[in-house]
């Protein structure tokens, strides 16, 4: 990238080769009692068996309501939170059992966006300053007389003026500052950027100005997103492939016309039903699906198949069988854009 | 159909005219509300769109009479409710009017609603306070009403407190509330924001069933093109304090009649859209109230600015313009753009097969 | 850069923080320099020259460039300096002895030379007010800043681990809040037969540093909370870093505020402490001393109350105004 051009890329993974394998993870919050002597009355089950890989130089999209555990699994991934099982591989090396240096070494390559771009900011510190703490934290990457100028370049980057280095976070807009949060993400260099969110607090006429950034930045650089968002047109816009999670879980996982012109599970069919479109005219057309009631506690989830208690579908058999995320056997044989890895016990009959 | 200029036989419900609010700060006096015009008639469903700062919130306070005073002030203008100008009112009579005829929806259910309180107790309050009803009579009406916005096991969870729901049933509830002493308009400000996808679509669905049977009127606050298609009958589309179109809702969406419109329209990725192309995205920030250009306030974002709309204020013109090739009656609608008929034409140019 | 349009955030119950983020933008805007502030994507290149932006600065730089041009901070700091110049070197006003009383002139009003009268002992009251500034600005400097640090560390560590720690700490805490303070300076001071100013400034911060520590606490429970603390771990910020760059300089504003405060209390605990006898004691001078024992002769000569509690109350005003504005200049929002 050209903000530190002294830096040669390590050694490429190929484009599609995997750069980060998640197997199992699951994060358990335990639900506690008492004071002084706390004991156990529970777990809140965020992330709860969740594997996939991250391809270089792709964007996943994740989608999911609230409390479906997006925001935690994208904690897990930059290492803000240690997981209760499972595994992250960055490069074949589990993460998640790292510290110290090696663990600093590792962030440099895994960086975040985060969604409220009005406290992602230190108010207290200048532009300047938030852009260049990255070099301060890791001073190998940039001299420190070259700093100074490798911020103003990143602000460049983001499409912002250079000379507002010296200025403070209140005097920008959300979308400006935004475009901070995503320069400090670029300083190091990084691989993968986690997005947890990064236009969902935005005006609308700002969040197409990023998401068009990001998808450019993904060009230049050759980054790796996982983009994490409740809107399915936004990341239906960006993606590459999409994970539809529920309750810790991914309901369905393929690529965008795999997730949303032959979607397989129902609780994707619903979401999708559910967006608003912009055209009066298409929703006459348009078959809805209205789920009833709200998504289940996580810390008290439904047996078998997390979705059974909202699902036009569920039978007996879904409160006692866990459903597996695996591609259905009825579509395995012809192939297709049905046949991806759908958690539903009747995703072949669709 | 917002349009100040025509006197209906009957007064419609909600007339508003030329409303100007103002903000008076230790740094000076902006205008956030200039010369707002617009009304909506019973069992209809006006939706204001904008974004953050474009004064529809805070026309929609202004209609309330819930505006801070200080720093914010009514200047200007008229708020006809059922013929009668509220801004004339007194605090007392305003009050009533507030409680009893019309009634506001917030975003945030759980900060609108008292914490320690039960749910069923605060809706009964409403009852024994305006309505004089005793406390088991009010306590019925309650579940009752909880029942109407089908909260599921209404009589059990009466005594329930607000953290104990989820967000779609707190936003329930503060529609019962709003409901409650069945007033003849409701403004709703940004209903569904704060909820999931799903979700939404259920609220947004009993608020449009409501509003049927209830025959009232409902003006939707909302920055979400996609909300407002679906229940809207007409549209007006606030920038930076002031209308810039309004439009029955099919005729806006298929043709916008202001650049603004079409920018926001073609920012939104969409379902059936192109994948991977960029998106249209407007240039630029919207302007602060302090530093409005002269002229359209929408110039420097303006793919069509010419040299007229940076000097000339654009009044609301009519766009007498039918939508004939669709079948339409030819609707009426208004643009505050210098240029409207060449946005529809352009649309057209787009739109023919 | 003028003052932020801040008002519409307390306007709209909901829904306005939308309003009042377009405020925000509108200063981005009106305070922007030539060019656009988005910047065309055509517009980047690797090359491009970097401008003639100032010199970076930082909060601490901004702050006191600020507080320079603040005539409230000048004015009490000024005051300050004057007072702590005076209890190092009060002969620079004053050649009298605070000692040397002249019993036939107990209680007498202002003279010639002595314009603030004569104690009950014949002392002059000018004389003793200067002399009286050494002890009282020591305790109060000394005990503020004592409890201050010590609240403020104990706190903010607790506040930011949290766990056993915080519950210990806080425990801690609780049990001195219990101590009432003049049964305690009672107990804790009658041991010590030192008459002199540092068992006092020992016993106040043992007293004082849990409301501190609490405020402390809070402040930083709060500014944890906060994403870019989130995302200075995810860069692989230290805890050292992340506590000083991240979670002081936020949450310090209300720690500035409660111990600019509690000086003027503690100030005059050791007043209260002097008058029961187990504070300062004489030949030691102080204000403290002076008000509770002229407290007793306010009718008869209400001079000699005057003018130390002037010169405690001016001290105290300084201070909290010193506080204020240092806590104003380090919020960039209000500049």
């Amino acid at each position: 990238m050209p903000a530190t051009p002294s830096q040669p890329p390590e050694p490429a993974a190929e484009p599609g080769e995997p750069v980060l394998e998640v197997r199992d993870l699951a994060k358990l919050y335990p639900l506690t009692q008492g004071v002084v002597f706390k004991r156990q009355v529970g777990a809140v089950k965020a992330v709860d068996g969740v594997s996939f890989e991250l391809r270089r130089g792709e964007t996943l999209g994740v989608v999911g309501e609230s409390g479906c555990g997006k925001s935690t699994l994208a904690r897990l991934l930059v290492n803000l939170e240690r997981p209760t099982a499972g595994e992250v591989r960055y490069r074949g090396e589990d993460i998640t059992k790292l510290s110290g240096r090696a663990l600093k070494a590792v962030r440099r390559n895994i960086q975040m966006v985060f969604q409220d771009p009005y406290t992602s900011l230190n108010p207290r510190m200048t532009v300047g300053d938030i852009i260049g703490e990255p070099f301060e934290i890791h001073p190998e990457v940039a001299p420190k007389g070259d700093r100074r100028r490798k911020v103003q370049e990143l602000l460049d980057v983001v499409g912002l003026n250079p000379e507002y280095i010296n200025r403070y976070p209140h005097q920008f807009s959300g979308g400006q500052r935004q475009r901070i949060g995503i320069a400090r993400g670029l300083a190091l260099n990084p691989e993968i950027i986690i997005c947890d969110e990064p236009v969902s607090a935005l005006d609308v006429s700002v969040q197409a100005q990023v998401v068009n950034l990001l998808a450019r930045l993904q060009e230049e650089f050759a980054l790796s997103y996982l983009f994490i968002a409740h809107d399915l047109s936004v990341v239906r816009h960006i993606s590459d492939r999409v994970a539809v999670m529920y309750l810790g879980r991914f309901a369905e996982l393929g690529t965008g016309t795999e997730i949303y012109d032959h979607p397989t599970h129902p609780y994707t069919q619903a979401l999708l039903s559910a967006v608003p479109v912009p055209d009066p005219e298409s929703r006459e057309g348009r078959e809805r699906i209205l789920l009833a009631g709200d998504v289940p506690s996580p810390a008290n989830p439904p047996s078998g198949c997390r979705f059974r208690t909202r699902c036009w579908k569920a039978e007996d058999r879904c409160a006692v069988e866990v459903p597996p995320l695996a591609v259905p056997p009825a579509f395995q044989a012809p192939g297709g854009p049905a046949a991806h890895p759908s958690a539903c016990h009747f995703a072949g009959a669709v | 159909m917002s349009c100040a200029e025509e006197q209906p036989a009957v007064p419609r419900l909600l007339d508003v005219r030329d409303l100007r609010v103002e903000f008076r700060t230790r740094d000076g006096v902006t205008e956030a509300v200039s010369g707002v015009s617009y009304g909506v008639d019973a069992g209809r469903t006006l939706a204001v769109l904008g974004e953050s700062g474009s004064g529809k919130s805070v026309t929609a306070q202004a209609i309330m009479g819930i505006l801070d005073s200080p720093p914010a002030f009514v200047t200007g203008g008229r708020i006809l409710f059922q013929g009668r100008d509220l801004l004339e009112l007194g605090e007392e009579e305003r009050r009533r009017v507030r409680g009893a005829r019309m009634a506001m929806i917030f975003q945030d259910a759980l900060s609108a609603l008292n914490p320690v309180v039960s749910v069923g107790a605060q809706l009964a309050e409403m009852y024994e306070v305006h309505q004089g009803l005793s406390r088991r009579a009010a306590r019925a009406r309650a579940v009752e009403l909880m029942d109407r916005v089908r909260i599921p096991a209404a009589k059990e969870r009466a005594g329930d407190y607000p953290h104990q729901f989820s967000g779609g049933m707190r936003q329930r509830i503060m529609i019962a509330m709003a409901l409650a002493l069945e007033p003849d308009l409701i403004i709703a400000d940004e209903p569904t924001t704060a909820l999931d996808v799903t979700v939404q679509a259920q609220v947004m669905d009993l608020l449009a069933e409501l509003r049927r049977e209830y025959d009232m009127g409902l003006i939707l606050i909302t920055h979400d093109l996609g909300v407002v298609a679906d229940v809207a009958d007409t549209i007006v589309v606030m920038y930076a304090g002031r209308i810039v179109e309004t439009a029955p809702v099919r005729d806006l969406y298929r043709r916008p009649a202001h650049p603004y419109t079409r920018g926001l329209l073609d920012s939104v990725p969409r379902l059936d859209g192109d994948r991977g192309r960029e998106l249209y995205a407007i240039k630029g920030l919207p302007p602060g109230p302090a530093d409005l250009p002269p002229g359209c306030p929408f110039t420097p974002r303006c793919p069509r600015a010419q040299d007229i709309c940076r000097t000339e204020r654009p009044p609301l013109y009519e766009v007498a313009y039918g939508d004939a090739a669709y079948g339409d009656a030819p609707a009426k609608r208004t643009s505050a753009c210098h240029f409207w008929k060449d946005e529809l034409d352009a649309r057209d140019a787009i739109a023919a097969p | 850069m003028p003052e932020p349009f801040d008002t519409p955030q307390a306007i709209a119950p909901a829904g306005g923080g939308a309003q009042a983020l377009a405020a925000t933008d509108t200063q981005a805007l009106r305070g922007a320099p030539a060019p656009t502030p988005v910047v065309p994507a055509g517009r980047r290149g690797p090359g491009r020259p970097a401008g003639r932006a100032a010199a970076p600065r930082g909060l601490w730089s901004d702050a006191w460039r600020d507080l320079r041009r603040n005539p409230v901070f000048l004015v009490s700091a000024l005051v300050i300096v004057f007072l702590v110049l005076i209890a190092i070197w009060p002969e620079l006003i004053t050649d009298g002895n605070p000692y040397r009383g002249d019993l036939s002139k107990a209680q007498d009003g202002p003279a010639p030379g002595h314009p603030f009268g004569y104690d009950l002992q014949g002392r002059d009251v000018y004389t003793r007010t200067v002399y009286g500034a050494r002890a009282s600005i020591a305790v109060g400097i000394c005990a503020t800043a004592g409890a201050a640090l010590l609240g403020s560390v104990l706190g903010g560590l607790a506040g930011y681990y949290g766990g056993w720690w915080d519950a210990l700490l806080s425990r801690i805490a609780d049990v001195f809040f219990g101590i009432p303070i003049l049964l305690g300076g009672l107990v804790f001071l009658s041991v010590v037969t030192s008459g002199s100013v540092w068992p006092v400034v020992g016993f106040i911060v043992l007293l004082g540093w849990p409301q501190i520590s609490r405020i402390a606490r809070g402040a930083v429970l709060t500014a944890k909370r906060h994403d870019y603390v989130q995302a200075a771990r995810a860069l692989g910020a230290s805890d050292t870093r992340t506590l000083l760059r991240h979670i002081a300089p936020n949450a310090v504003a209300p720690v500035i505020v409660v111990a600019t405060i509690a000086l003027g209390t503690y100030i005059a605990l050791e007043a209260t402490l002097s008058f029961l006898g187990v504070g300062l004691k004489p030949p030691t001078v102080s204000w403290g001393i002076d008000i509770s024992s002229a407290s007793t002769q306010i009718r008869n000569a209400p001079h000699m109350l005057l003018w130390p509690a002037g010169a405690l109350s001016i001290t105290v005003l300084a201070f909290i105004m010193l506080g204020d504005a240092v806590r104003d200049a380090l919020d960039p929002k209000l500049r």
